[in-house]
């Protein structure tokens, strides 16, 4: 039984990590062709640092993903407290409201942006699709996500400390930051990276209101995977691939260390 | 009274969702009931009845993979959850990490390996089986829904099934149950809530997606996410025709998930990250 | 977990950071002017650098300091959707014949002042004033070229190609194996050559016709694919697809097994040109930008790296012997007489051409 189920996750990670296996492969491959080996090379990675076109999509990726974490994370772990104390109708209300852009499909969200931002462009001349729609659309959708992360943190909070605060004497907003604040700090710093790495994926949205002049990487590379993707991507994602593995087997590796600590510690109490 | 002084503080949310998720919506409802010239009309959302076919193809292309993914990552998901903290962890960073490469990137590679001089039927070849057709088909398609959205699936079920107590299950054992009645009877039960959300977080995406198909489908089952696209951004832009179809699609998904959703709590969501 | 995934960010934000350092360098260029103007094309339609060729658009900046924002479409019609969405916010397209007629009906193009594109006396006067813009006006030839059947020799009978006819994309021989255009323009148009009727008809009787045909055509069809015929052509997947003359010298570098051939009935010439879309921000610095595009050696980059067939004279005199003189890009008079250019088709047509082929596509 046990080698059954080990022998089932190999297959299963077998499936997950087929394709980026080929992707990497591909990234030396001496031709544009995604089909014909013509030999080793490495000069997508050389290229790739003078592809202005890549490298700009990259960086507006990054900086539209932090802006969108930052200010999602704002508006949401406000509307968190602000919701904790509103009355049970209200809050339901503003709960549903919550759920549409995590329960609609991501290709209606998209095109009722769009649709949004080209009525106000006609009859305003006024958010032109671009890096402002992007962002909009992206604090959007995320805005959702950090406010379910903070919700569980304010709901296990003593709500008695906050008053208990005040009772000392402390003005409300002081008691907010010191009290308040860093009981939920754990769900505000999940809510951003999740907002972050939502933002930094997403690509059907980003589709539909972007303009021809932020076009994030997503939204590049599907450009290209309706001809050929370039290899130059293929040395990128790689890239990025590597860095990130590297990082969480670090972190992992870390972590053995210190729970084999621990478990030596318990061995000398015991 | 004192509490009731923050409620203040939703009040931008409020603002927020009004604009850019109601409002929006709206504007595909007006857009729906009304022809190229601004007139009102019921002519789109009569004229959906000759794309049914390609609606329910969506839903069953994607009830497939739905039902695909909770078989294939159940397993997955159970042995994790059973795994000691070490390789525990090692196996959920493993499940994460593929999401770190942009998944268009990832199902264009799945083209390579399904072609029919591509790596799987070159591997076929050297057995002496083949080649398979496999590009460019309805199965071809589900392969792709079931490989992006497996983790969503696999994600909310271990992070449910870690909660169940291990305490429960010797109970059980030690009342006498087998094996087979332990899952029955115990961990199935308990595992409902990542069931349902894992359920919803693979089929939403599922059906309207449109990049899997065009990628691998060959363009020739069209989906309805696909026509959508088509019909805003594509080869024959219409709209109203597509606002039509988008609120047909939203009105489906929400009431199969209002559905759903009577037995979940929304709170496995935060399972993908934490 | 949340520490884990901050310094992964974290290391990425700095990856991006130096990537981004590292691509602005240059050297004895013209200093950046802070302008910026947005260029959409179709995709692998410009010489990018790769392969020890020219990046125009680099060597644009270079010369001028203007930093070109590059974007490229698959086809007309979605070049068509984006501009109309309100999105346009291009300075230079280079749309097909039939497009530019009508983007010019609707009033969506700028009038280019000539006298900031000295070099469109470069263009070979077969190639202005032609039908889609009689006083030439709007546009300036790029690239043209025609419709051919691409055809891989070992997996398609020599005598199906001897004497080739669109018949061969409808033979049940090749079931499974046929790649067609995944755009109605060109799809109809195929089906209208086979049927021997005009390519710009407005009978809808014929083009429900030509559907029924493509309709018939579908079972056969192995997929719909724009560029993607490319990958698809190169590595056998496939052994017949009709596609555009210029890609030919692509093709045949990827796989030797390829061939191109024009089918009797004859075929669409097509011509791409640069337009400057109404509205569009920076008009002076996109003709600076299109007068650029037809400089000698920029057109002769272009037409080496992209393959298609150069209206430009300049870069036809010093293009390779063997391509000037090649059937392919450069066909004689018994080829040409028989093509056709497409024309803008009225509103109504267009639209009933759109519902037919949502039809034809979504059919099972």
């Amino acid at each position: 039984m046990k080698t059954l189920s080990k022998i089932y996750n190999i297959l299963i990670f077998l499936f997950l990590y087929a394709p980026i296996v080929v992707m990497i492969i591909f990234s030396f491959n001496d031709s544009k062709s995604r089909t014909v080996w013509k030999g080793f090379t490495t000069k997508w990675y050389a290229e790739l640092f003078g592809d202005q076109a890549i490298l700009d999509a990259l960086l507006l990726s990054f900086i539209i993903a932090i802006l969108a974490a930052i200010i999602s994370t704002v508006i949401g772990a406000a509307a968190a407290i602000g919701l904790k104390s509103m009355n049970v109708k209200l809050r339901n209300f503003m709960m549903s409201l919550n759920n549409i852009p995590m329960v609609n499909p991501e290709i209606v969200t998209g095109v009722s942006l769009m649709l949004l931002f080209v009525v106000v462009y006609r009859t305003t001349g006024l958010l032109q699709p671009g890096f402002g729609t992007v962002l909009l659309s992206h604090i959007t959708f995320c805005v959702p996500y950090v406010i379910l992360s903070i919700m569980p943190k304010l709901r296990q909070m003593n709500p008695y400390i906050y008053e208990a605060a005040q009772d000392l004497g402390c003005p409300p907003a002081r008691a907010f930051m010191k009290v308040v604040v860093p009981e939920i700090m754990p769900g505000i710093i999940t809510g951003m990276m999740m907002a972050f790495t939502l933002s930094l994926d997403d690509f059907i949205i980003s589709y539909f209101t972007s303009g021809s002049s932020a076009q994030t990487l997503p939204v590049v590379i599907y450009s290209m995977t309706r001809k050929r993707v370039s290899p130059k991507i293929n040395a990128l994602s790689t890239i990025l691939f590597l860095i990130v593995l590297f990082l969480l087997v670090i972190i992992n590796f870390r972590q053995i260390r210190d729970s084999a600590k621990e478990r030596e510690k318990e061995q000398v109490k015991g | 009274m004192a509490k009731k002084k923050n409620s203040w503080l939703a009040a931008p949310f409020g603002v927020w969702m009004a604009f850019f998720t109601l409002i929006p919506l709206g504007v595909v409802v007006y857009f729906a009931l009304t022809d190229s010239a601004g007139a009102f009309t019921f002519d789109n959302l009569l004229g959906i009845g000759q794309h049914a076919g390609t609606l329910l193809r969506s839903i069953w292309l994607g009830a497939i993979a739905t039902v695909l993914c909770l078989i294939l990552g159940y397993p997955v998901a159970y042995s994790i959850s059973r795994a000691k903290g070490v390789s525990q962890q090692t196996m959920v960073m493993l499940i994460m990490l593929p999401q770190w490469m942009n998944f268009l990137l990832r199902t264009y590679a799945w083209m390579t390996l399904l072609e029919n001089n591509g790596l799987i039927n070159k591997f076929l070849g050297l057995i002496g089986i083949g080649p398979l057709s496999m590009i460019n088909t309805s199965g071809a398609v589900v392969l792709g829904m079931v490989y992006n959205f497996l983790p969503f699936m696999i994600l909310p079920l271990y992070s449910v099934m870690t909660k169940i107590d291990k305490h429960t299950i010797e109970a059980a054992q030690d009342l006498g149950a087998n094996g087979l009645n332990v899952f029955r009877r115990v961990i199935l039960p308990l595992s409902v809530p990542g069931i349902i959300t894992g359920i919803t977080m693979v089929f939403v995406p599922a059906v309207s997606t449109f990049v899997i198909s065009k990628l691998l489908g060959g363009g020739k089952d069209m989906l309805i996410g696909d026509l959508i696209e088509m019909l805003f951004a594509g080869t024959a832009v219409n709209y109203n025709v597509g606002s039509a179809l988008s609120l047909v699609l939203m009105i489906l998904i929400v009431v199969c998930m209002a559905v759903m959703n009577k037995f979940d709590d929304g709170e496995e969501t935060g399972a993908l990250i934490a | 977990m949340k520490k884990r995934l901050f310094s992964v960010i974290l290391a990425v934000c700095m990856l991006a950071a130096i990537v981004s350092l590292a691509g602005c360098k240059q050297e004895d260029a013209v200093p950046l002017t802070g302008e910026v103007i947005n260029v959409y094309n179709w995709g692998e339609y410009i010489s990018n650098g790769e392969d020890g060729s020219l990046d125009v658009n680099k060597e644009f900046t270079r010369r001028t300091g203007i930093k070109v924002n590059y974007t490229t479409y698959p086809d007309n019609e979605s070049m068509y959707a984006k501009l109309t969405s309100g999105s346009a916010d291009y300075d230079v397209i280079i749309p097909s014949d039939y497009m530019i007629a009508r983007l010019i009906e609707e009033d969506m193009l700028e009038p280019l002042n000539m006298s900031n594109i000295p070099n469109f006396s470069l263009i070979d006067d077969q190639f202005k004033g032609l039908e889609y813009d009689p006083s030439n006006k709007y546009s300036v030839a790029y690239t043209w070229g025609t419709v051919g059947i691409f055809y891989n020799k070992t997996m398609v009978d020599e005598e199906d190609v001897k004497d080739m006819s669109w018949d061969i994309l409808w033979n049940e021989k090749y079931r499974g194996q046929i790649l067609m255009f995944d755009n109605p323009r060109d799809a109809f148009g195929i089906a209208l050559l086979k049927l021997g009727y005009s390519l710009n008809t407005t009978d809808k009787a014929q083009l429900l016709e030509a559907a029924n045909l493509l309709k018939e055509q579908k079972p056969l069809v192995q997929a719909y694919v724009m560029d993607q015929i490319f990958d698809k052509m190169a590595g056998a997947e496939a052994a017949l697809a009709p596609y555009y003359s210029g890609d030919a010298l692509t093709m045949f570098d990827d796989n030797e097994d390829l061939g191109f051939a024009v089918p009797k009935e004859g075929t669409n010439r097509f011509v791409d040109a640069i337009c400057i879309p109404k509205g569009a921000k920076n008009k002076e610095l996109a003709e600076k930008y299109i007068n650029f595009l037809c400089e000698t050696d920029i057109a002769l980059a272009n037409a080496e790296y992209i393959g298609y067939s150069t209206p430009n004279t300049g870069a036809l005199e010093q293009l390779d012997e063997e391509i000037k003189n090649n059937e392919i890009f450069y066909p004689g008079d018994d080829i040409l007489s028989k093509t056709q250019i497409f024309l803008k088709l009225p509103d109504d047509i267009n639209r009933y051409m759109d519902t037919l082929w949502i039809e034809i596509k979504t059919e099972n």
